[in-house]
């Protein structure tokens, strides 16, 4: 057993015993046998395979790889938290250099400018995006940020308002993540469902509005596509002494759009995916996170500070590390640890390529493209737009039949036709939710329409679940 | 390292100066010592608050550390040492003078008499730090 | 200041870089994006539009390369050299893994896909938890979390949700003095009042301590298994009975999971549910603090409340939604599903003899520096060690030197320092976790320069107090940082 050679390890017989000689020992086993008691010995074999050779592992992968099928494989009009932009080949390149890629946490500060300095630059770029003070260092994804958003509230109103609102139409990933975040902890989650035309009821949410509530949270562009009503919203949960804490799932959208820090937001939170990320079927993702510079203590996550070495010179630290778990413990703003720090730097050299018109661009295209589609399909028989509000680049059709066998038929056709709402516990089965982004082509969104035409008049569209 | 006698001393580090029927609170120069460079004080109570022994009053914030400032006395809060706020080093480099945090009136001055006298506190932490 | 033998990696040509944002020029761009041939949109209205431009910065694809790889160069990394972090496993990230998680079939996988055009990634996610059920004898296995705090925090919300449907909620956890900050911190996310235990004189838990301490509203304990110390938890598996019998459930901390594969399965000590770090016991890159990943494994008794979805072992393999008793979920989709493919390449290609080899060999690497370094430095725990060993400053002290100078002055030997004051039930800790991956010349090269180290605290205690002197920057300003945080660019002055 001691013989096994990795390629990955490199100590040789040999040299094993010359380090058995210095710890006086003869063998590996006795040096185990001499910490683990015998009784905690596992005796039998695992039932795992042998090694293989590096040939073997990437046939096996590559085995694997193909019986998937791929989003360059087809056409997808999938979006739904995830969303397929272009991404620049410069991004894998810097971020598979081994200094980057194989470095720890940066704890020690004078050697590893590199990632402290990058995510500063990062943190400046969130800010800029999200039009808010400061930002931190990222969390998980999405989903998680959102829930850490709520605690951040609750903590920062002190603890005396235990009711978050989730208003509108908040990705269902992301609504799930909250309650079991909530589970245990100090705040009670109240739903606040969409009115008819897909977005917060101004009415509903000014009554459920009261001294209880520390924060109001709302996703714009909605888990929809369309745009909430931010410069209303704020003002009235300013009034009520609560923060509005805003998600955004593609934040090409702050791009285009007045950013939510200018609608005054107190928090902002966000998936960065689809800002340089591979989709990497959900993971790893981004979750951005920033506020005011007021709310600073209590952020949750690693910043990066700027400063000064003994010889005057700029550098950067991880600082304020008091609101953290490793010197706060039970009383720390969070317990987050590792986040994504690669995927960070993959968002901000992808931000550095673009620069603003470039984002623009993008999201603009981006838009065009959804609009386009939303134009066609309204024409098409059979088929109609579940809601008609200002949007972003996804949007919800009615669809004549099932939307799950409208994708399950497109499928074959090379397809990814979008998501059937009835997936969410009370979403209904004739909607399906459809993403584009700049990478479309009219051509490619003209076969996609030809398809979807052909579904029509076989069935009555059923209305309302 | 300093225990002026005319002060009294908490197990926590604090230090209380009475002054008529007020109370001046710092942490102590071995308090300060062991926390490192103070970079953030965050009060936990207003003045005009009620505090009780044993409160939380502030949190004292080095680089790799914090403190909870535990008050040593009850009483009113009076006031609070603002001129702190950009200026922490205070309470490293002048723990018992510009580096005060608190000034409470005393709702029983007999609580003072109850903490450790200089020299006390100059054998209490002599143990601790051994 | 005296001569110091360059190992590797301090005398590179050292490029000045400033930040982006100095180096922007307004008209360039690194990135033509697609465009469609549709007419471009006008139906927003007017004050819905960006107004405030944003101040990204505007460069070429060649300045964005060269910015990125000059502040590369500016990184210490384990392909550096020898990057010896206690409780943070840097082994070697082999590169075939990177090749293997950017093939289309797996980084082109939209979550949202039909399940039927995913099986070859579900298959992937299988392995994956078959095998850490494997190594740990547990029953199930989820691989929501994305990293390890957040495997704990699912870990204890399960402790949650099994105690109350047994009708038994409780309010406390206990947690080791000697703990990560995690640890207490996902403690009170999941509603818990974290209670310390102290470990005996020797770093090991103790059966009584622990029996004493567990009482009705003591849901269980959280514990790291090798301990921060390095230690093996010898009563173990006695604690756990004892917890058990109290009605508490025993958490495991999976950290240190490199000291025990195929030595010791923790599920056979008795722990019900447990926590992997993919980023450290199974060799995934750390990519400068993430992503990792965090799975959890479980009692048969636990899966019920597993997140959702979970795999189901059909042929074809789905994804099984309707779990009423589940707890939910900690994040959207699956998983950092890139980062479970990495451990996927490394499990496959390592297999049960090679894992078993990883941990017998980071086991003796370990040992071997306790034992050289030992007459040099304190040990903390002098006993033999797992993965890691402890020392302290304490022989250095009586020169004013301490551990953060050697840690300083070892950067000019061309290493990275230890985990340094953690755990803090050892004053000055210096903990060292050199890995299997480190070959004996190295771990040779290192210890040398430790002992080095010390030789200079007794000789020239100022040469490490002013430590760093080789690295382009020197000792940073970490008091200042805090006291005015600069943590983003300001672009109305000159800085």
């Amino acid at each position: 057993m001691a013989d096994t050679v990795s390629r990955f390890i490199p100590a040789t017989g040999p040299e094993i015993e010359r380090m058995l000689n210095v710890l006086g020992l003869s063998s590996v086993d006795d040096l185990i046998g001499q910490v683990v008691p015998r009784g905690d010995m596992f005796q039998g074999s695992l039932p795992m395979a042998s090694p293989i050779s590096e040939p073997e592992l990437v046939h096996e992968l590559k085995r694997l790889a193909l019986l998937n099928t791929h989003t360059d494989q087809v056409l997808s009009f999938l979006g739904a938290g995830a969303y397929k932009h272009g991404i620049p080949s410069a991004i894998s390149h810097l971020v598979d250099r081994g200094e980057f890629l194989t470095a720890y946490t940066p704890y020690q500060p004078e050697i590893s400018q590199g990632t402290l300095q990058a995510m500063y630059e990062f943190q400046t770029m969130v800010c800029e995006l999200f039009g808010m003070d400061v930002a931190n260092a990222s969390t998980y994804d999405g989903a998680s940020a959102l829930a850490e958003a709520l605690s951040m509230a609750h903590r920062v109103l002190r603890g005396r308002r235990p009711r978050a609102i989730l208003a509108g139409a908040i990705h269902p990933d992301y609504r799930a993540t909250c309650v079991t975040y909530s589970r245990a902890g100090p705040i009670s989650l109240a739903h606040l469902p969409p009115r008819r035309d897909g977005r917060v009821s101004i009415q509903d949410l000014s009554r459920q509005l009261d001294r209880e509530t520390c924060c109001v949270a709302v996703q714009s562009p909605n888990f929809y596509g369309l745009l909430e009503d931010l410069p209303v919203i704020c003002p009235l949960v300013h009034d009520a002494g609560a923060l509005l804490v805003v998600v955004v799932t593609d934040p090409h959208a702050c791009a285009l759009l007045r950013s939510p820090g200018e609608l005054g937001a107190d928090i902002v939170v966000g998936e960065g995916q689809a800002l340089g990320i591979p989709l990497s079927m959900g993971g790893p993702h981004l979750g951005l996170f920033a506020t005011r510079r007021r709310y600073l203590r209590q952020l949750p996550g690693r910043l990066v500070g700027r400063t000064v070495d003994s010889q005057g010179q700029r550098g950067f630290v991880l600082t304020l590390a008091t609101r953290e778990q490793h010197i706060r413990r039970a009383r720390a703003t969070s317990n987050i640890c590792t986040n994504q720090g690669l995927c960070a730097l993959m968002v901000s050299i992808y931000l550095s390529l673009l620069g603003p018109d470039g984002l623009r661009q993008v999201a603009m295209q981006s838009h065009s493209n959804a609009l386009y589609l939303k134009k066609a399909i309204s024409a098409l028989p059979g088929f109609d737009l579940v809601y008609n509000a200002p949007f972003f680049h996804e949007l919800v059709i009615r669809t004549p039949v099932p939307a799950a066998r409208v994708v399950e038929e497109m499928l074959p056709d090379g397809f990814f036709a979008g998501l059937p709402m009835d997936r969410f516990p009370g979403g209904r089965s004739h909607e399906l939710l459809i993403c584009a982004t700049e990478v479309l082509g009219k051509e490619q969104m003209d076969s996609f329409l030809s398809r979807l035409a052909r579904f029509r008049g076989n069935a009555t569209p059923a209305r309302g679940a | 390292m300093q225990f002026p006698p005319e002060l009294r001393y908490s197990q926590e580090h604090e230090w209380v100066r009475v002054e008529g029927d007020e109370a001046v609170i710092g942490l102590t120069d071995f308090a300060q010592h062991s926390l490192g460079d103070v970079v953030y004080i965050e009060y936990r109570s207003q003045p005009g608050d009620h505090v009780a022994v044993g409160d939380v009053v502030a949190e004292v914030e080095s680089v790799k550390a914090v403190s909870e400032v535990f008050s040593p006395v009850g009483g009113e809060l009076l006031d609070t040492n603002e001129d702190l706020d950009g200026a922490e080093e205070l309470v490293n480099q002048d723990p018992y003078g510009g580096g005060w945090l608190l000034r409470i009136r005393l709702s029983d001055p007999a609580q003072v008499d109850a903490l450790m006298d200089a020299s006390t506190y100059q054998a209490f932490v002599a143990e601790q730090d051994s | 200041m005296s001569t110091v033998k360059t190992t590797s990696g301090t005398n590179g040509l050292l490029q000045s870089e400033p930040l982006l944002f100095e180096r922007s020029v307004e008209g360039r761009t690194g990135w033509r994006p697609a465009t469609s041939g549709v007419p471009l949109a006008d139906d927003l209205p007017e004050d819905l539009l960006r107004q405030a431009p944003m101040r990204l910065p505007e460069l070429s694809e060649p300045e964005v390369v060269r910015h990125y790889t000059r502040l590369s160069q500016w990184n210490y990394s384990i392909d550096t050299g020898l990057y010896p972090l206690g409780s943070c496993t840097m082994k070697y990230n082999p590169r075939v893994a990177e090749d293997l998680a950017a093939l289309d079939g797996f980084a082109q996988l939209h979550p949202w896909q039909p399940v039927e055009t995913l099986q070859g990634a579900l298959h992937v996610m299988a392995f994956v938890e078959d095998s850490l059920k494997a190594l740990t004898g547990l029953h199930a296995v989820t691989l929501q979390p994305a990293a390890g705090a957040h495997g704990e925090l699912l870990g204890l919300l399960l402790i949650r949700a099994c105690q109350e449907s047994r009708g038994d909620p409780r309010s406390k956890i206990l947690v080791p003095a000697s703990a990560h900050g995690t640890n207490p911190a996902s403690a009170s996310m999941a509603g818990y009042q974290a209670v310390e235990v102290p470990a005996g004189p020797d770093g090991i838990l103790e059966v009584d301590t622990v029996a004493r301490l567990m009482d009705d509203q003591v849901a269980g304990l959280m514990v790291t298994h090798p301990n921060t110390l390095g230690l093996y938890e010898r009563n173990l598996s006695s604690i756990c009975k004892v917890v058990h019998e109290a009605g508490g459930l025993v958490y495991g901390d999976g950290a240190n999971l490199n000291a025990l594969m195929g030595i010791v399965r923790p599920g056979d000590l008795g722990m019900d549910v447990m926590h992997f770090n993919l980023h450290k016991t199974f060799s995934t890159p750390h990519g400068g603090g993430g992503p990792g990943a965090g799975p959890v494994a479980v009692t048969q008794e636990l899966e019920p409340f597993l997140p959702v979805p979970v795999i189901h072992r059909g042929d074809p393999l789905t994804l099984e939604w309707d779990r009423p008793n589940s707890v939910g979920r900690v994040r959207s989709f699956y998983g950092n599903f890139g980062v479970v493919l990495r451990a996927a390449s490394y499990i496959m290609e390592m297999g049960a003899q090679g894992l078993t080899h990883a941990s017998r060999m980071a086991i003796l690497n370990a040992n071997y520096l306790r034992v050289r370094l030992s007459k040099a430095f304190e040990v903390a725990f002098p006993q033999p060690c797992m993965h890691e060993v402890i020392l302290t400053d304490r022989l250095q002290r009586a020169h004013g030197v301490q551990t953060i100078d050697i840690a300083k002055r070892l950067m000019d030997y061309g290493f990275h320092p230890p985990t340094v004051y953690f755990p803090l039930v050892v004053p000055h800790a210096m903990m060292i976790e050199p890995t299997e991956t480190e070959s004996l010349d190295e771990l040779d090269a290192f210890a040398d320069a430790l002992i080095q180290v010390a030789r200079e605290a007794g000789q020239q205690p100022d040469t490490l107090k002013s430590a760093p002197s080789r690295p382009s920057l020197g000792r940073l300003d970490e008091v200042g940082a805090a006291r005015f945080p600069d943590l983003r660019y300001d672009f109305d002055s000159t800085q």
